[in-house]
């Protein structure tokens, strides 16, 4: 498939070709909404510095003024979070303007405008808590109409061996019914490194959105291998949630790589990988990234240090809670290891007693039972909370990768408006630079702003499901046991009521 | 099951000791009634008891444990606990109790209290002493003998084998005991002047008479192997339950930290916050609830202990049967190779070997008067021997009846114990478990509100 040439500026809007990205106004959906209350007038002017912009390819989004990012997208409903934010309706007016000018993408407004007038009936539906989890493979909610138009799986992991290596592919399966794409369902195969690889191209394409995080590529502590099996496993369920949250994510969503990933065959996929900009222009940019970096942030806005903060401090604290949470899997295991040993004693000694058999053994079977639903409880963690909270760590780390990446805009900005101050080089071409640089700038601010309201939804959301999933699971653990020990104690006491009252310890 | 006081065993007491009545105060021994309260000999449920030496029902307690510090027998400074036990004597119609005694009493001179109903009662299974050391503990419990805790538990166990004793239909009517619980002063000299540290077999003695015994009586074999297999495997549980309050403590501590970070991270959130620190509260409390369940449990782990330890008393009674018995195919062994050897003697023919007749082989026949004058002694020892058997016999009987006796009682009470600790597990259980419910679902609400 090859890819589709650099776009005229206002395309990238709808989808993003390489080097230009859709921003978070690319809702052109969103923008079909016809209860914008907010102001269009400043949305559409901004709308306007978007065609200039455009030309560049560097620019990571158009403007996109409007700080609300509605939650919706493609996918109305990004996994675990599901609510269209307060925003929405503000930033719907945004696009009206620029999505109405567009005629050559026909098809493409077809299927859009389906799925705004979808939005429509979504805009007051109230907000409907799922777990993550289902959210992933459900296909239809009940009460809301599908606006999800891209389902992607990851499963079948299989080991390849070479004369040079062994890896790992996992098979990828995707259905759409978008236009864009050929074919309504398509397979591949892809190892890890080719996930890197779309990481990679999305976080150039899109330096100050907040890319879902991957999978680490090996776990350093313990003696996990690469392919030891529940690593595997972890990693593939890590490697689905990946892939689906760029497809829930509205600008994402239509990344160009992002598309050829999920439908070159192998092949193609190599001859695509080396077009692009070469390793050395990657490397003058990593270079110039890191020059600017050492610049400091002197002039980073008040909302983006209190964002700094933020990530600062939840990095700590989410870092906390995964340590916290895996520990208490260990020990859970541990007591469980313990606990199987624990029943069939009662057993043994039952076999010497004759009155007593009967309450040993039954004190065995209470216990053999509590020993299941530890067992339970266990795989509950391990499904519900862990991989969430994993991930994220995960998002955290990705999030000090983003501010990075902010901060190096500016400091580019800020360095040419110190040149011109300081008269060093010629005034003329400095101000057309710099005038550039400041749509740059506005253009990678708003767009982080838009995805980090969009990020810390999703967060809450996820958490808190993922918390609540444990509670769910502790307290039906413990029903089970309760109903278990309620049984036996009736059994026993049935004849004995004397005895159970005078039980009060 | 009221057992009457057997003869033979009165012989084997020391004299001076009356086991029925004051000598001072010349009561009535009053008849216990043991048909009707079975329940009394259990632990725990009522300290009342009837008891020979008074005349009315009494209630024993070990109410305090204190740290001394005094010089023992190499006039070091030691520090021990010593214990108050105090006796109240029951009035029968308004119920009230009125204090008749109350001394300290330490560890060691429980120990000797029991040493020596274990000599002077061989056929009876005498209740355990709570143990010397903490064994079976899991690490958050000291082993340290210091410990409150420790102490603390010894204190109601001490309590437990007082009410054991004095309920035991046999044992009660003890005149030691009666002065262990009165008689603060010189109590140890009155017991050791019993002598009864005589009287006690060796250890030598019994460990022979197991092994080469013929034929022990097939009940007490199977007893034995009962209580081998009942110390194995309750020993085997107590390890396990201690691994697993263990995990089970290391689990409910963990969620505490939640707490803290919960708290610490309520503080950047605006819409989580409230719920966050509210369900950070709640794996506080989840957290905080294992050191009670686990302190319940403990009691549950100390009820098995003292039937691991009645396993020991169990195997004494054996012990004391096959040294009996031993004793007695010794006696009658004997008394056959004596009347052989009279036979031989008086028929003139040698059949078995024998250091006299090989002397005579040597150095000449006896005369005619010096082989009478050995049958003579021969047939007073044969006399002699037959009596001794007789009697043996008979002891051996009335031991094997009064120990299968308090046996069958002992049976009786130890599944009525352990089925009751077994049942008070299943009720710790559900309370831990509806503890749980109630936070978790506490928890879920503040998670459901962020």
């Amino acid at each position: 498939m090859s890819p589709r040439p650099a776009l005229a500026p206002t395309v990238p809007r709808l989808r993003s070709g390489r080097g230009a990205g859709a921003g978070p106004a690319g809702e052109a959906q969103d923008a079909r909404e016809p209860m914008g209350t907010l102001g269009g007038a400043g949305l559409a002017a901004a709308a306007g510095r978007a065609r200039t912009l455009g030309m560049e390819g560097e620019c990571p989004a158009p403007p996109a003024r409007s700080s609300g990012l509605p939650a919706g997208g493609a996918g109305a409903e990004s996994p675990g979070g599901d609510a269209p934010l307060p925003g929405s309706s503000g930033s719907s007016a945004l696009l009206q303007a620029e999505v109405l000018d567009l005629d050559e993408d026909e098809d493409d407004l077809e299927v859009f405008s389906k799925d705004a007038s979808l939005m429509d009936m979504n805009s007051f539906s109230p907000m409907m808590p799922t777990s993550p989890l289902s959210m992933i493979n459900q296909v239809k909610f009940e009460d809301e109409p599908d606006v999800k138009d891209l389902f992607i799986t990851v499963d079948e992991p299989e080991s390849h061996v070479t004369t040079i290596e062994t890896f790992v592919t996992y098979r990828i399966i995707t259905k759409t019914s978008r236009g864009e794409f050929d074919s309504s369902e398509f397979e591949v195969r892809r190892r890890y490194q080719d996930f890197l690889w779309l990481k990679e191209k999305l976080e150039e394409a899109h330096p100050t959105l907040i890319i879902p995080p991957l999978p680490e590529k090996f776990i350093v502590k313990g003696m996990v291998e690469r392919f030891n099996d529940d690593f595997i496993e972890t990693r593939r369920k890590a490697l689905h949630k990946f892939l689906n949250r760029i497809a829930d994510h509205p600008t994402l969503t239509f990344n160009e790589d992002f598309k050829v990933f999920l439908t070159a065959q192998a092949w193609e996929l190599s001859s695509h990988k080396k077009q692009g900009p070469g390793l050395l222009s990657r490397v003058g940019q990593t270079v110039r990234a890191v020059a600017f970096s050492m610049r400091g942030v002197k002039s980073r806005p008040e909302e983006f240090m209190e964002m700094n903060n933020f990530i600062e401090l939840f990095s700590q604290k989410i870092n906390l809670i995964d340590k916290i949470s895996q520990r208490i899997y260990k020990e859970e295991r541990e007591y469980f290891d313990e606990m199987k040993e624990y029943g069939p004693i009662h057993i043994l000694w039952s076999a010497s007693e004759e009155d007593l058999a009967d309450t040993l053994k039954g004190v065995a079977g209470c216990i053999d039972r509590c020993c299941k639903a530890t067992e339970k409880r266990m795989s509950g963690l391990s499904e519900a909370l862990l991989p969430v909270v994993h991930e994220y760590v995960l998002y955290s780390e990705m999030l000090m990768g983003v501010m990075k990446r902010r901060d190096q805009i500016q400091a580019e900005l800020d360095s040419k408006v110190e040149a011109l101050t300081s008269k060093k080089a010629d005034t003329d071409l400095l101000t057309e630079e710099i005038g550039k640089l400041e749509d740059k700038v506005e253009c990678a601010n708003n767009a982080l702003k838009a995805d980090w309201e969009r990020w810390k939804q999703n967060m809450e959301n996820d958490l808190k499901s993922a918390f609540t999933d444990m509670a769910e699971e502790s307290i039906r653990y413990y029903e089970q046991c309760l109903a278990t020990w309620e049984s036996f104690l009736t059994s026993q006491t049935g004849h004995h009521l004397e005895e159970a009252s005078e039980d009060q310890f | 099951m009221e057992q009457a006081p057997p003869d033979p065993e009165r012989l084997l007491q020391p004299a001076p000791l009356e086991p029925l009545g004051n000598p001072d105060a010349g009561l009535e021994s009053v008849v216990v009634e043991e048909a009707d309260r079975p329940r009394d000999e259990g632990p725990g449920d009522g300290t009342m008891t009837e008891n020979n030496f008074w005349l009315k029902k009494i209630e024993i307690s070990v109410s305090e444990a204190e740290k001394r510090t005094g010089r023992n027998a190499m006039n070091m400074q030691e520090t021990y606990t010593a214990y108050l036990i105090e006796t109240r004597s029951v009035e029968h119609i308004d119920g009230q109790s009125v204090l008749t005694d109350s001394l300290w009493r330490r560890y060691s001179e429980f120990e000797l209290l029991r040493n020596y109903l274990l000599v002077c009662y061989p056929h009876i299974v005498v209740p355990p002493l709570p143990e010397k050391r903490a064994e079976f503990v899991w690490h958050k419990l000291s082993a340290d003998n210091m410990d409150p805790d420790f102490v603390e538990r010894r204190r109601i166990g001490l309590e437990n084998f007082l009410l054991r004793v004095a309920s035991h239909p046999i044992l009660c009517r003890d005149k030691i005991f009666y002065l262990f619980l009165t008689q603060e002063g010189n109590w140890k000299e009155t017991v050791n002047e019993t002598g009864f540290q005589l009287k006690a077999d060796s250890r030598l003695k019994a460990l022979n008479a197991t092994f080469r015994v013929k034929n022990p009586d097939k009940r007490f074999t199977e007893l034995k192997h009962y209580s081998d297999e009942l110390q194995s495997v309750i020993s085997h549980l107590l390890r396990v339950r201690a691994r697993v309050a263990d995990r089970l403590y290391g689990v409910y501590k963990v969620h505490g930290n939640y707490g803290r970070v919960f708290s610490e991270w309520s503080a950047i959130e605006k819409e989580m916050g409230d719920g966050l620190q509210s369900a950070g509260h709640h794996m506080d409390v989840y957290a905080s609830s294992i050191d009670d369940i686990l302190e319940d449990e403990e009691h549950y782990a100390d009820q098995l202990k003292e039937y691991l330890f009645y396993a020991e008393a169990l195997r004494a009674v054996c012990r004391k049967h096959e040294l009996m018995q031993y004793d007695l195919e010794m006696a009658a062994q004997d008394l056959a190779s004596k009347k052989q050897q009279c036979e031989e003697l008086a028929t003139g023919t040698v059949r078995t070997f024998s250091l006299k007749g090989m002397t005579t082989k040597l150095f000449g026949q006896e005369t005619p008067e010096q082989r009478e004058a050995r049958i003579k002694v021969l047939e007073e020892q044969i006399s002699e021997g037959e009596q001794q058997l007789k009697s043996k016999n008979l002891e051996g009987r009335e031991f094997v009846k009064n120990a299968w006796a308090d046996i069958e009682r002992f049976k009786e009470q130890k599944n009525r114990d352990l089925k009751e600790a077994l049942i008070s597990y299943a009720v710790m259980q559900i309370s831990m478990c509806k503890k749980g419910i109630q936070v978790w679902t506490n928890a879920k609400e503040c998670f459901s509100k962020m």
